[in-house]
């Protein structure tokens, strides 16, 4: 392993991919793709099955290389190495323990490889085993643990190596919803406490939003739009984005004179004239009798369809005089019926690209 | 819940075929071994004469030490010739993967006597493999070493039992999940400590079994010897047959025969430990 120049700020850009493409035969998977990624940054590549984002990992790992394009980190061109020369490391999403090793072999298995010292190696696993809380299980073989065991093994196993960029593949996609949950924070405090950048791959956007600090959405092997969960909750960039991303309500409307007009209620905006495209999510939109005093509002009618309950919340399901229909999220109150006034602000209507 | 009548039809058939063909018969080899023949005739007096001449006679340890040392090195080879060739197949053959592993089948349809006669051809003093050494100056007479001699032997049993290794071995490459590879890779191990670290330990159970099929099959081959082996290649089952035959010595012959049958049995029991050892748990 080649000991790396000067050590990177967190901030500073650690890996970049350059106007990566990847075909697999006449499929072509990844399409000029570009990312960087920030030194210290837990990343989350998300996207649907087949939108290229394992493919990036592995891109990134050397397990396949790009047709076009280059991938550089921290100052070496990383595409033409193999992957064991790459200061990278990955936990697969079926954890690939080696099953002939116990879990201390397995976790020694890199530092053997980079020809580390038997005392070093033993106090790095040791280490490694304890921040993973598996300590006891050293002498242990995989077969006999559990899948959430199996994970902080694996996740020792690459931490111990130190390495500068670890891509994590759906690591939890294997684990029931309770222990997921619980492994969310405690990976999410593990990657705060080594400082090391994580490329987290998933299609499950709670986790994306829950874990990382930017998000990376991908579609069909382009980049749809990068941002802070926060910022693309709010302000999604695209339909697809805010479809993809949390619930939400699209509607069309026809731009005049700085006001959008849709099928019975308008609200201003300051686009162009001509066809444009809104999100508004379903926690915008409210009661009018319990609402506060909301700036610019905008007040519709609309029949209660549904009304569904999730405890803290309930989803109502509207639908217009128009006949179209969309969605509130409300706190919860008692059973409505009929028609009811709704209301929302203009500011929270966000304009989308297709 | 099945009914008794159901359950005899199914059992009965399966023990009546193990009592018969090998319970009934391996008592009978069990019981000559401790008989003796006088004037062409058996003799049911129980005794331990058979078992005391060959610890006694040089000829049958000879004879028996040759052949477990013939089996030893088909063993080997088969498995030099065989792991290679399946490992290739399993991780580099790519699209040309399922014809390569036809070609390594197809052998084992052809009969054990056809191709014993073609190493014969090849073999022989007036042979292939003669006339080229000799078409190309390199001997300038017939080399009649080639053919009935150990080395003929050990030639055709490697020709005859490398797919018998193979396939378990290419079997159980098969199985290594490849992310065990990329693992590995990934954790910075070189191709080649890959290959020493994760594919040839996990490849392990289906050498073994290969190795044993290879040794076991070869210990009790008898064509091979009669075929290409000469006098000097005899084996302990021609030994056995010509007991059985000409000599007619069932007794004796029934006592090498429980004796090879108990160091196949060490044997098999020997490897199954190394299994057990080798195995995930």
């Amino acid at each position: 392993m080649t000991s790396v120049a000067p050590s990177l700020a967190p901030g500073d850009t650690l890996l970049e991919v350059r106007a990566v493409s990847k075909r697999f035969g006449a499929r072509e998977v990844l399409k000029t793709f570009s990312l960087e990624i920030a030194s210290g940054e837990f990343l989350a590549l998300l996207g649907e099955s087949g939108s290229g984002k394992t493919t990036l990992l592995r891109l990134i790992a050397g397990f396949e290389q790009p047709t076009a394009g280059e991938i550089w980190m921290h100052g070496t061109r990383l595409d033409t190495l193999p992957p064991y020369r790459r200061r990278v490391n990955t936990v697969f999403q079926q954890y690939a323990l080696f099953p002939h090793l116990n879990v201390g072999e397995n976790v020694a298995y890199g530092l053997r490889a980079a020809g580390i010292p038997k005392p070093e190696i033993a106090t790095r696993v040791k280490d490694a085993l304890d921040m993973v809380r598996m300590h006891e299980y050293g002498a242990v073989k995989p077969a006999k643990l559990s899948g959430g065991q199996q994970q902080r093994v694996a996740l020792a196993r690459a931490l111990v190596n130190r390495p500068e960029l670890l891509l994590l593949d759906e690591p939890l996609s294997a684990l029931d919803a309770n222990l997921r949950k619980e492994m969310h924070s405690e990976l999410k405090s593990l990657q705060r406490e080594v400082g090391i950048t994580f490329l987290f791959v998933t299609h499950d956007q709670e986790e994306a939003m829950a874990l990382s600090d930017r998000i990376a959405l991908l579609r069909n092997g382009a980049l749809e739009q990068v941002a802070s969960p926060r910022e693309i909750y709010a302000r999604p960039a695209t339909s697809y984005a805010a479809r993809f991303i949390g619930q939400t309500n699209l509607l069309r409307a026809t731009v005049a004179a700085g006001i959008a007009s849709c099928e019975h209620f308008s609200f201003p905006c300051p686009l162009p004239d001509g066809p444009a495209l809104f999100s508004l999510r379903p926690e915008a939109i409210s009661v009018r009798s319990s609402s506060p005093q909301l700036s610019s509002p905008v007040r519709f009618t609309a029949a209660i369809r549904q009304q569904i309950y999730s405890g803290a919340t309930e989803l109502l399901e509207l639908q217009t005089a128009g006949g179209s229909i969309l969605r509130a999220r409300i706190a919860s109150c008692e059973l409505l019926s009929g028609s009811l006034e709704f209301v929302f602000s203009a500011a929270d209507a966000i304009p989308l690209r297709e | 819940m099945y009914t008794r009548t159901y359950k005899l039809l199914v059992s009965v058939p399966p023990l009546l075929w193990v009592a018969l063909f090998l319970l009934f018969p391996y008592a009978l080899m069990f019981a000559h071994s401790f008989w003796s023949v006088t004037d062409g005739a058996i003799l049911r007096n129980w005794n331990l004469g058979n078992y005391r001449t060959l610890v006694h006679n040089p000829l049958y340890w000879q004879v028996f030490l040759r052949t477990a040392r013939i089996a030893a090195a088909v063993t080997l080879l088969s498995v030099l010739l065989g792991y290679p060739l399946a490992y290739f197949l399993s991780f580099h053959a790519g699209p040309r993967k399922q014809l390569l592993y036809q070609l390594v089948i197809v052998p084992l349809w052809v009969s054990y006597l056809v191709r014993g006669y073609a190493w014969k051809t090849i073999l022989g003093s007036d042979g292939v493999l003669n006339g080229f050494l000799q078409y190309l100056n390199i001997t300038h007479q017939p080399v009649a070493a080639f053919l009935y001699s150990p080395f003929a032997v050990i030639l055709l049993l490697t020709h005859i039992y490398t797919p018998f290794v193979f396939l378990p071995i290419y079997a159980s490459l098969e199985h290594i999940p490849r992310t065990l590879v990329e693992t590995s890779e990934d954790l910075g191990a070189s191709p080649r400590s890959t290959f020493f670290r994760v594919i040839l330990p996990l490849s392990l159970p289906g050498l073994l079994a290969g190795a044993t099929f290879a040794f076991v099959l070869s210990l009790g081959d008898f064509l091979a010897p009669l075929l290409v082996g000469g006098p000097s290649g005899t084996m302990i089952a021609n030994l056995v047959q010509s007991l059985f035959g000409a000599a007619y010595d069932w007794p004796l012959g029934a006592a090498i025969s429980v004796f090879i049958l108990v160091f196949t049995l060490a044997v098999l029991a020997f490897t199954q430990l190394l299994e057990k050892r080798w195995s995930l748990e």
